[in-house]
């Protein structure tokens, strides 16, 4: 087969199906732009779960004088019980990594640091602030075991893990992308059923083209690739789409927007996008060479 | 040079087979009419030997090749070695005479080079010089049908299968496409042509094989349309 003659039939083939090739660009550009948004969501969280991980501690709760916990019934914490706890925590290594002790005027730095464009930053005092230690594990799934051993004991107040609080974060977006991959699914189903439908007719609307090929010997690699190119080439403008509606996204939505919004988190690069176009594009391509390929079997027989 | 043994084709759903244990034997570079009513399995007969269909039973060698042990990947080669002619000429509308009788080399990937020196060797030959560019709207059926013979032939096949090849023509021009076919069948190209054209037969004093109902009925050489004549 030569390439100027395959070219020549695709360009044909293209011309005479115009809108059937626009409906199969345009549902690969879609279908693709869910399928990389949620890519790019899980990279995110991903990311997200890491630089948080990597900074989530237990906070140990120490008892003060205003407590109402059952366990600070004895009033305020002690310096013993304070060494105890310390001296234990360091008996937990290495799975404590670190251990910071927070004071009650840390805690007021910290409170009024957090709330500085509030009111409460002024009306709070250093009485109402707990005592604490700030305790960082080598593995923050093992919460379990400093729970058990510090909560109820007398001078404790309350043992926090903070990652119990992003992990319903992290539910929530891990739910949202699965729901984005789900419709991106549906959506590419779709979209190949479209491919498949859209090479009945361009079948249909060269028979008589094929059948001349059939007759004169041509190979049915050589009649049935002009049209693999043509619902390949449609995959590509669709993919290319795509990936311009995940850039425009990235940029719009993320750099200028979110990122300036949300500070206290990192959001994904623009190497996170590079990284999903051959996804995206081995993607577009394998669903249309596959379902224009079934399509053909059946269609162009010898 | 296209041998039938004991064929028979039954198609799904029909109550009787469109050919019945039919058994014949075309030599190489012979001409042989295949005559006989409407669905009397002349079709049939063709399409079993470019294996378009498959016999019920029986075996079928088309250019030394047996039909029922060639894998469908060799198909197309043949069908290369198998020139094809139809009632009703089966041109692109969109290519030029030229175009038409290109495109049987350019589906099997010859190069440009020899396509455009065999071009107008075939065009001569057919009797189409000057034509090259004009489109199949054009020119008259008979013109037509010498470019769906040129296309036929382009490959230099062993065979050439011309189903009803007049049946779209007035008499006169259907003269000038035998003539051209018998010019054909003797540089050595089999021919064997479904008919219905009582003059042609007659004329041609050709081989007859008279199929009635999926039966050969009359194997006649030199023979003529009508039985016992």
């Amino acid at each position: 087969m030569r390439v100027g003659f395959v070219l020549q039939e695709v360009g044909t083939g293209l011309r005479r199906n115009v809108t059937l090739t626009v409906a199969v660009i345009i549902t690969v550009a879609v279908s693709l732009s869910l399928f990389g948004a949620s890519l790019l969501v899980r990279a995110q969280v991903g990311q997200m779960k890491d630089y948080w991980y990597d900074r989530v501690e237990v906070s140990i709760f120490l008892c003060g004088d205003i407590s109402d916990a059952p366990s600070c019934s004895d009033g305020e914490v002690s310096k013993e019980e304070k060494d105890k706890i310390r001296e234990e925590l360091n008996n937990l290594k290495p799975l404590v990594e670190t251990v910071y002790y927070e004071s009650k005027s840390d805690a007021l730095k910290r409170f009024r640091e957090q709330f500085k464009d509030s009111p409460l930053a002024d009306t709070a005092s250093e009485d109402q602030m707990p005592e604490s230690f700030r305790v960082k594990l080598s593995d923050p799934t093992k919460f379990a075991v400093i729970a058990a051993a510090f909560i109820d004991r007398s001078g404790v107040e309350d043992v926090r893990d903070q990652r119990a609080s992003l992990e319903r974060l992290f539910k929530a977006l891990s739910g949202l992308q699965n729901l984005a991959l789900v419709i991106a699914a549906v959506m590419l189903v779709v979209t190949g059923l479209l491919i498949s439908n859209t090479m009945r007719v361009a079948a249909f609307s060269r028979r008589r083209e094929t059948s001349i090929m059939r007759l004169v010997g041509a190979s049915n690699w050589s009649i049935r690739f002009p049209f693999l190119v043509e619902a390949a080439f449609a995959a590509i403008l669709g993919t290319a789409v795509a990936v311009g509606a995940l850039a425009a996204g990235k940029y719009y939505l993320i750099d200028q927007t979110l990122a300036s919004t949300f500070t206290f988190t990192t959001f994904i690069d623009w190497n996170a996008l590079y990284a999903i176009i051959p996804i995206l594009l081995a993607t577009g391509i394998g669903l249309a060479v596959v379902a224009a390929g079934i399509t053909l079997r059946k269609y162009l027989k010898v | 040079m296209i041998r039938f043994e004991n064929v028979t084709k039954l198609y799904k759903g029909a109550s009787r087979p469109a050919l019945d244990d039919v058994s014949v034997d075309i030599e190489k570079g012979e001409f042989v009419f295949l005559v006989g009513a409407s669905g009397s399995g002349k079709s049939t007969f063709l399409r079993l030997a470019l294996r378009e269909e498959r016999p019920t039973s029986g075996n079928i060698w088309v250019a030394g090749k047996d039909l029922n042990k060639l894998p469908s990947w060799k198909v197309p080669m043949l069908r290369r070695q198998i020139g094809c002619v139809f009632q009703d000429f089966r041109l692109l509308p969109n290519k030029t005479v030229a175009g038409n009788v290109a495109f049987a080399l350019e589906v099997i990937g010859r190069p440009s080079s020899e396509i455009k020196r065999v071009i107008p060797n075939v065009l001569e030959l057919v009797g189409l010089e000057g034509k090259e560019d004009s489109y199949p709207n054009e020119i008259s059926g008979g013109e037509q049908q010498r470019v769906a013979i040129a296309r036929a032939f382009i490959n230099r096949p062993a065979v050439l299968i011309a189903d009803e090849p007049t049946g779209n023509l007035d008499p006169e021009t259907s003269v000038g496409i035998m003539k051209l076919l018998d010019r054909i069948n003797r540089i050595g190209t089999t021919v064997v042509m479904a008919t219905h054209d009582v003059a042609i037969v007659d004329q041609m004093r050709k081989r007859v094989i008279e199929i009635d109902t999926g039966h050969v009925v009359r194997d006649q050489a030199r023979g003529v349309y009508g039985a016992g004549a």
